[in-house]
């Protein structure tokens, strides 16, 4: 099977979902114009990243009730979407959250699990943090979706890939920090760099949308990546620019790939679970 | 121990360019007003705002004292003329001197601080003609070490070299075509004749930048600097230096009365909504 793959690699307005919402649907028409079937966006499109004490100014009830869902959802008859979002719950706590949508519905939504709360970022002084990691079937397979800290820890790409997810879509708001000699930024390398290393391991196709633009000094360095089960780049986004960028999968791959590396076939997590235990016990 | 703070100038580069067209933009701005000293910062934020905006966006003011070095003027001209920028020359004698009249045995640094003052107010002044943002020229050497004059040269709308050490502006302004003659002249702020900033500061560019990147940038300890092999009572006195100078670097502080107050929990991107 096929799947034509979008990223959409987009700046957005700082607290205004009205107008972020509006590029949303414009791309998503493009893309499914120029033949996607999946279109992902970054971390909090509809929002823009530093978000402070907007976070709950923006916020969507986790009924998805609202005006600013019906037009994603219409959207999502034509092609399947990942949008980023502030998710506020029952007990009014607000989460960093992606939605999957298709054929008119949310299909799964994911909470950020790991609130980076050091050096430049705050996330968790605003936001509550997620508490599950678990892959969805969609129309193109099982799926596992991570947002940008959450696949700077190991364990939840790990997680995704025991619970059967073939294709991993990251969404980020980085913010480009670490300039030296090379060519790109340290934390441009970093997150590239893990993201082919997640396809090898996991024998699994990674995506990665990430944001450019800036918010005050910050830059978000973009260069948006699809890589294959063997660690392929298929695509990569130029670094600062806003990008659509276009990516055929032959999700077929995958079963080829593990034919050949039956990593997850001899994976062994009954003794994850039982070392685990013991770690946590000794500790 | 020789620390590296070679940067990719094109990266460098890159990135400012779009920070200084994206926040001006958004900001609700065409254009930039920058007070060119004809020193070496400065040149470095024309070259670089011409690019983000376009050489008839950008305004560059040459705003000279009596005693300033007529180098000063000379090599300012040199950059308006390879950037294609718009220029005004204004003379800040006038301003200064029936201030400076009252008291006739004002120090140096009073005067110092009323010229940069003064400059302040005529950039923003003709910012607002303009219909431009200033853009600041500081960076950040001058910053950690409060070498600047509070709401003086520091005060700014954007400051795009703020997180780039002198060595490294120096590094950029080779790669974007300052010419040579201000990349080699010795860093002043010219607010009196023969000052230099590496005479008045006690320590060259080259040795402080690498203390301040290994304090401040790689978190070393200052004991660890100085097995790195630079002196303790430099290392401490430039830890000194940035500790007192903390007070130039952020807003004053509000006394916290209510539930909400501005400066510790109310809490906006100066982006909000753009």
């Amino acid at each position: 099977m096929k799947l034509t793959l979008a990223l959409a690699q987009i700046s957005t307005r700082l607290g205004d979902v009205r107008a972020n919402l509006e590029k949303h649907l414009v791309l998503a028409n493009e893309a499914r114009q120029s033949g996607a079937d999946l279109i992902l966006f970054p971390e909090l499109s509809l929002t823009g990243y530093v978000l402070q004490d907007l976070a709950a100014t923006v916020a969507v009830s986790s009924k998805f009730d609202t005006q600013l869902f019906d037009p994603l959802r219409e959207v999502s008859r034509y092609l399947d979407l990942v949008v980023g979002f502030v998710e506020e719950d029952r007990r009014r706590r607000f989460y960093i959250a992606s939605a999957y949508l298709s054929k008119g519905e949310v299909v799964f939504v994911h909470r950020k699990v790991y609130l980076p709360t050091y050096g430049l970022f705050d996330e968790g002084r605003f936001f509550a943090s997620g508490n599950s990691i678990r892959a969805f079937e969609t129309r193109f397979g099982r799926v596992g979706m991570l947002i940008c800290e959450d696949f700077w820890h190991i364990s939840p790409p790990y997680l995704l890939w025991l619970d059967g997810a073939e294709l991993f879509l990251f969404s980020s708001a980085s913010p480009g920090r670490g300039i030296s000699t090379d060519s790109r930024l340290a934390s441009s390398t970093w997150v590239t760099e893990v993201n082919r290393a997640y396809a090898r391991l996991f024998t699994t196709f990674v995506a990665h949308a990430n944001r450019v633009g800036f918010e005050d000094g910050l830059n978000f360095w973009g260069g948006s990546t699809v890589f294959d089960p063997d660690g392929g780049l298929l695509i990569q986004a130029p670094d600062f620019d806003e990008n659509l960028a276009l990516c055929e999968l032959d999700l077929n791959q995958i079963r080829r790939t593990r034919a050949r590396l039956p990593l997850l076939r001899d994976e062994k997590p009954e003794l994850l679970l039982q070392e685990l235990g013991r770690i946590l016990h000794e500790r | 121990m020789n620390v590296d703070l070679t940067l990719n100038t094109d990266l460098a580069r890159k990135i400012l360019i779009r920070f200084i067209r994206t926040e001006i933009h958004r900001a609700g701005f065409l254009r930039a007003v920058v007070n060119l000293s004809g020193g070496l910062d400065s040149a470095v934020v024309c070259f670089l705002a011409a690019e983000a905006l376009g050489p008839e966006n950008v305004l560059a003011l040459r705003l000279p004292y009596q005693t300033s070095s007529p180098d000063s003027l000379e090599h300012a001209q040199m950059v308006i003329e390879q950037t294609g920028v718009r220029a005004r020359t204004i003379s800040i004698t006038e301003m200064a001197e029936p201030l400076i009249a009252l008291e006739p045995e004002m120090s140096p640094v009073r005067k110092g601080n009323i010229l940069a003052r003064l400059r302040m107010i005529v950039a923003y002044d003709q910012s607002e003609a303009f219909g431009g943002l200033v853009v600041g020229t500081g960076n950040k050497t001058e910053i950690l070490l409060g070498y600047t004059t509070l709401y003086g040269d520091s005060a700014c709308a954007l400051n795009p070299l703020g997180d780039l050490y002198k060595t490294q502006v120096r590094q950029l302004a080779r790669a974007i075509g300052v010419p040579d003659v201000i990349i080699a002249k010795p860093p002043s702020a010219d607010l009196w004749v023969g000052q230099t900033d590496e005479g008045e500061l006690g320590f060259t560019y080259q040795e402080v930048d690498q203390v301040l990147y290994l304090l401040v940038d790689q978190r070393y300890r200052p004991e660890e600097c100085v097995q790195a092999g630079f002196s303790e009572s430099f290392v401490r006195a430039v830890l000194e230096r940035v500790r007192r100078n903390q007070f130039k670097r952020i807003l004053p502080p509000v006394a916290k009365l209510s539930n909400r107050t501005v400066g510790y929990d109310f809490l906006y991107l100066r982006d909000w909504g753009t």
